[in-house]
């Protein structure tokens, strides 16, 4: 019986955080961001069908970047969490920092325990009552939690995407700027994205129980044009 | 959080999820015995032109007592469907909930909604599960009503106690009151009725089945309470406000003193 060559803790970690990082590095980014009545989400993806963005429960949005059926697999389970606790309790008791801990935890598991990292990282977002309510929550491929305030980005060229909305995002904006701000932030160099390959979603404080609702084509072109 | 090895996945099925976690409410055994628990009654709908009007009368009672003067047995379902509920009233209660919440996690799990006939037929299963509570007494007979926004046309559902299905086209009506509010039905609906015609009609059955059974509650000016009537068409779900059932109510009754 051959015995396995020794590894050291370290570099063994650092493998597997290169691996993930160049996973996620492959896919495209997506950028969360308040505006002035709740929060909006644009990831670049050029499927229709195939969402980044999507509704977790009444005020809770998820969004994924990295290897699609990782991060879906975390959604469909972030749905299940967040509809049972709403059954056994009250749906008031549903909140992004407890299913925020619990995708900590999966992430974190599997960075450690199993043989290959998820390599993806996540955003749970909750719109407020108000605007200081607002929480995004990134989390990492290695279980990271962030608490992020105002915007955030996740996915591959974060650096240089953060930089460029830092430069132009203003708070309490209308949420056609804020789409546009999330347009320019995540065009690289002089070829703007094209509005059909722009995943728009949004958490609105409209009072209603449901609050996520998605941006259609015809009104992103017309917001970016 | 819930995940499951591939072959024990539950899917888009909410039922199966609280399976799999150990939170079904369906299927236990209920001791039998003359438990008097509260009884929803009687419930309409019938179609329209541009979509379907849906009504429940707010009482429940407890053998000969009324135990609740402001029950809601129509509620929304989703956006372009509503159930309408009579019998045992907790376990019809507990049904509706679930049946949201099914319409809704599929939605979530799936990225799309269920068609209209799809939830239908998941009600009906729903009904089926709480066969064995039925024979104890505890019997759930819903009404499914709802906009077809793939056909363009309002549709409703009966079911019986087995979770039989059957599709009606014109109106149904279930609960104790249901064969003097299915004669008003019967007598005086029509094809192609407005909203606001069929709003009347479903008024009106509701009274005169509230006049002759009296598990079925009538308006209750004294306390402002009037039936839950609602309409769903390609708009979504109205509920008709009280203000608008007063007045029916009061022009109803204004033409039974002078009959």
């Amino acid at each position: 019986m051959s015995m396995p060559f020794y590894v050291a803790p370290e570099q063994m970690m650092k493998d597997r955080a290169d691996y993930a990082r160049k996973g996620i590095a492959r896919g495209r980014a997506l950028v969360a961001l308040q505006y002035n009545d709740g929060i909006a989400l644009v990831a670049e993806n050029p499927s229709n069908t195939l969402r980044k963005i999507s509704e977790i429960y009444d005020r809770i949005a998820f969004a994924g970047v990295g290897k699609y059926n990782e991060f879906d697999q975390l959604r469909v389970a972030g749905v299940r969490a967040a509809d049972l606790k709403g059954y056994q309790f009250s749906r008031l008791d549903v909140d992004a920092r407890g299913l925020a801990n619990q995708y900590a935890q999966i992430l974190g598991q599997t960075f450690t325990h199993e043989m290959k990292p998820l390599e993806v990282e996540i955003l749970v977002a909750e719109v407020g009552l108000d605007a200081t309510k607002d929480q995004l929550f990134h989390i990492m491929y290695d279980g990271t939690v962030i608490d992020e305030h105002r915007f955030t980005v996740l996915g591959g060229d974060m650096e240089s995407i953060r930089g460029r909305l830092v430069e132009i995002f203003v708070p309490d904006s209308t949420l056609q700027d804020a789409v546009k701000f999330a347009h320019q932030a995540l065009s690289v160099g002089d070829t703007p994205i094209s509005s059909t390959e722009l995943e728009v979603a949004v958490l609105v404080r409209n009072g209603a129980r449901r609050c996520f609702s998605r941006l259609n084509e015809s009104t992103i072109t017309q917001f970016l044009s | 959080m819930p995940m499951f090895p591939f072959a024990q996945d539950p899917g888009a099925s909410f039922g199966e999820l609280l399976k799999r976690v150990g939170l079904s409410p369906f299927g236990e055994n209920i001791p039998a015995n003359e438990m008097l628990v509260p009884h929803a009654t009687t419930c309409v709908a019938l179609r329209c032109a541009n979509g379907v009007v849906m009504a429940g009368d707010r009482r429940a009672t407890s053998g000969n007592l009324i135990s609740h003067r402001e029950m809601e047995k129509v509620v929304q379902a989703d956006q372009f469907s509503g159930v309408a509920i009579a019998g045992a009233a907790g376990p019809a209660m507990e049904m509706v909930k679930l049946f949201q919440l099914q319409i809704e996690h599929y939605e979530k799990v799936e990225g799309q909604s269920l068609t209209l006939e799809g939830k239908a037929n998941q009600l009906s299963m729903f009904v089926r599960s709480n066969l064995p509570a039925a024979m104890q007494g505890f019997m759930v007979v819903p009404i499914f009503a709802g906009y077809d926004t793939l056909l363009q046309h309002g549709r409703l559902w009966n079911y019986d106690a087995t979770g039989g299905r059957y599709e009606e086209h014109d109106f149904v009506a279930t609960g104790s009151g249901m064969l003097h509010a299915g004669t008003v039905l019967r007598m005086t609906w029509k094809r192609d009725m407005t909203i606001d015609e069929g709003v009347n009609l479903a008024a009106r059955a509701l009274w005169e089945a509230s006049d002759a059974d009296s598990a079925t509650g009538g308006p209750d000016a004294l306390r402002g309470i009037y039936p839950v009537i609602a309409s769903i068409t390609s708009e979504g779900f109205t509920r008709i406000a009280d203000e608008q059932l007063k007045k029916t109510y009061e022009a109803i009754a204004d033409g039974v003193v002078q009959r």
